[in-house]
């Protein structure tokens, strides 16, 4: 379902979060949560965006969205401008985007019973006929796979995976075309997990949805989604099909972060690379690359540099200086072989 | 070899509202002497439970049914409370708990909550007094230095907010190891940690294992937590043991019918996302027999007249099915 027209796309946005300026002593400058990103998202398809805590996934996540405002760039959806708008004009020329919390127990009201909530939804979007939202509701509940009773029934009585499926049913019957699913089976077991993946497979399919996947489970990222972007410190350092990220990472961040995950086939444990350090803050960026320091293969330019992201083969973009287009893979000339996962 | 622990029999049921929950039903483990077994399940299985009884800290309305828990050849269970934290925890069994926030007291420094921990339970090397706390000093500053936390010493001074989830997490693996454990238990201290850092600590806890002589339980969730840092691997089920055995036996071969369905649940190996058919049944209504039978596809008429008997798969594994019996 790829290769259509993008439905978003960002282009340079930049975040500032916090700072102050003081009449007296030190002013605090503003952290650069997310830096001059730049994205596309195709209609149909699913994004994952993949990097560590505090890496600015959910920022970008609420920025997207509207809920926070950029300090710059370009926000486009179906190719009209929606960007710098304050949060209240940004939501309503963005009805489109809508937003999965990751926690779906707390995103509901524990007096209010399913069906209520779910109505109030639609009451709010200006479904004004009673009886059309009750059979709205229903039609919903069913499609995620819940039964008509569930409407009756309060969310301390549902499963984790019912109010996960509770959560996206609340989100769906609003219409949007692009959902950002933040950690959507994070707390989940993990045969419930796998029947949340597959709803959302299911529901991608049917209503002919987009996602942008909030997760740091590569496992999962490596099943459910099209191409992978991954975020270090308020960059995307790397954007490609799934299958190439997962098969040949370019970047040295991303290397490192696909050794890290745990997996079940334990032939090659020995042979992989570990990633030394606690990632540096927002607040204190290195000058060059934001990788450096940590960047087990890290050249004198890399110190004040910052690498732009460029293709290295069309569809793969990598920010890094040592990944340069046409020329054989940065684990050949590097010997840096080891930190390759082997598929 | 002997095992330094072994969990026979086990059944724990606890009180409530609404009658007895039989929480674990015929729960066995065993953890040779050196390595490092982890045991998985799914949430509400009873892996806490199982941690709780192996320490002597369950709730109040629980009670020990039957079964026996052996550590280096005493019976856990005879011991009073008091004999418990002379002797056993803290000193020989050490503990590692999920959430590292939660175990640290925001208000008191680092330090003075590590060496009151060693206080009560380190050795004494025959020291007494001022003297005894500065060789635990040493010996804190020491392993804190072999857990890779940047300047011990400061460290020491410093409050829990002002380290990172992964340092804390280094923090209490050394409170666990400052008192000389043989055993050391772990309740899923990974979870909460980012892959790389996650992946720190388990290398971290690997190596420790092999150079202070311990042996470790390991809970989790997580079949690829286990695969990276497991030797032995025990499977639970709605409070019951359903496969046990060397890590690459059971992953590599999984004989029971509820390991065999978990585990083509993990996305690495899922040919299609179906998860499990039913539900987890509550402790309060637990079908009678094999509690996995009323979701199992190889279901047969005896499973539900009686716990299946313990036989063995052909990877060697240890399997609670009546299809091995």
């Amino acid at each position: 379902m790829t290769g259509e027209a993008p439905i978003l796309t960002l282009h340079a946005v930049s975040v500032a979060l916090g700072g102050r300026r003081r009449l007296f002593g030190r002013s605090v400058p503003p952290v650069r949560a997310v830096n001059d990103v730049s994205l596309a998202i195709d209609a149909g398809e699913i994004l994952a965006l993949v990097g560590e805590s505090g890496c600015g996934k959910t920022t970008l996540g609420r920025t997207i969205l509207g809920l926070q405002r950029e300090a710059s760039g370009d926000i486009r959806l179906d190719g009209t401008a929606v960007g710098g708008l304050p949060p209240a004009k940004a939501r309503k020329a963005r009805n489109a985007i809508q937003y999965v919390h990751q926690d779906a127990a707390a995103a509901l009201d524990p007096w209010w019973s399913i069906g209520r909530t779910l109505r109030e939804g639609l009451l709010i979007h200006g479904v004004s006929d009673a009886a059309e939202r009750r059979r709205l509701v229903e039609a919903m509940l069913a499609a995620v796979g819940l039964d008509a009773a569930a409407g009756r029934r309060y969310p301390h009585e549902l499963s984790g995976g019912q109010l996960r499926r509770v959560a996206l049913a609340r989100i769906l019957l609003l219409r949007p075309r692009l959902l950002i699913l933040d950690e959507p089976t994070s707390g989940l077991d993990m045969s419930v997990q796998a029947t949340v993946l597959q709803l959302l497979l299911d529901l991608r399919d049917r209503l002919g949805l987009t996602y942008l996947f909030i997760s740091h489970d590569l496992s999962v990222v490596e099943r459910l989604s099209d191409r992978v972007a991954i975020m270090y410190l308020g960059r995307i350092v790397e954007t490609a099909p799934t299958r190439t990220v997962f098969a040949r990472p370019a970047h040295p961040y991303t290397r490192s972060l696909l050794a890290a995950a745990p997996r079940l086939d334990r032939s090659n444990r020995a042979e992989r690379a570990t990633l030394t350090g606690d990632p540096p803050t927002h607040a204190r960026l290195p000058a060059g690359c934001a990788f450096y320091g940590r960047c087990p293969v890290s050249m004198e330019r890399c110190a004040s540099v910052p690498p732009a992201l460029r293709p290295v083969t069309p569809g793969h973009e990598v920010a890094c200086h040592l990944a340069e287009p046409d020329i054989p893979p940065l684990a050949l000339r590097t010997g840096m072989a080891a930190a390759a996962v082997p598929r | 070899m002997i095992p330094i622990l072994s969990v026979r029999d086990l059944k724990v049921s606890i009180k409530g509202d609404e009658g007895i929950a039989a929480i674990l039903d015929n729960v066995g483990l065993t953890i040779e002497t050196g390595r490092i077994l982890g045991v998985v399940g799914e949430s509400g299985c009873g892996k806490s439970t199982l941690i709780r009884a192996i320490m002597g800290i369950l709730p109040r309305a629980a009670r020990i049914e039957a079964g026996a828990i052996t550590f280096e050849g005493e019976n856990l269970l005879v011991f009073s409370e008091t004999e418990l934290n002379q002797r056993i925890r803290g000193s020989r069994i050490g503990f590692i708990p999920q959430d590292p926030l939660l175990a640290l007291n925001p208000v008191f420094k680092v330090g003075t909550q590590l060496l009151e921990i060693m206080r009560d339970h380190a050795p004494d090397n025959g020291l007494r007094g001022a003297a005894r706390k500065r060789s635990h000093v040493a010996r804190l500053v020491g392993l804190l230095r072999r857990m890779q936390v940047p300047d011990p010493d400061a460290a020491l001074e410093r409050y829990p907010h002002q380290f990172s989830g992964g340092q804390r997490q280094r923090l209490l693996i050394a409170a666990a190891l400052a008192c000389s454990p043989s055993l050391v238990i772990a309740d899923e201290p990974t979870t909460a940690l980012d892959v790389t850092t996650q992946n720190q600590i388990l290398l971290l806890l690997r190596e420790l294992v092999a150079e202070f002589n311990l042996s470790m339980l390991f809970v989790t969730h997580d079949f690829g937590v286990v695969a990276e840092l497991c030797d032995d691997l025990c499977v639970i089920y709605a409070g019951q043991s359903v496969e046990a055995g060397p890590v690459d036996a059971v992953l590599g071969s999984p004989a029971h019918p509820y390991t065999r369905a978990l585990l083509a649940c993990h996305p690495e190996r899922a040919s299609s996302f179906r998860g499990i058919p039913g539900s987890v049944p509550s402790p309060l209504a637990a079908p009678p027999g094999c509690r996995f039978a009323p979701r199992c596809a190889d279901v047969l008429a005896e499973c539900v007249k009686q716990a299946p008997p313990a036989g063995h798969a052909p990877s060697g594994a240890v399997v609670r099915c009546v299809h091995y019996a």
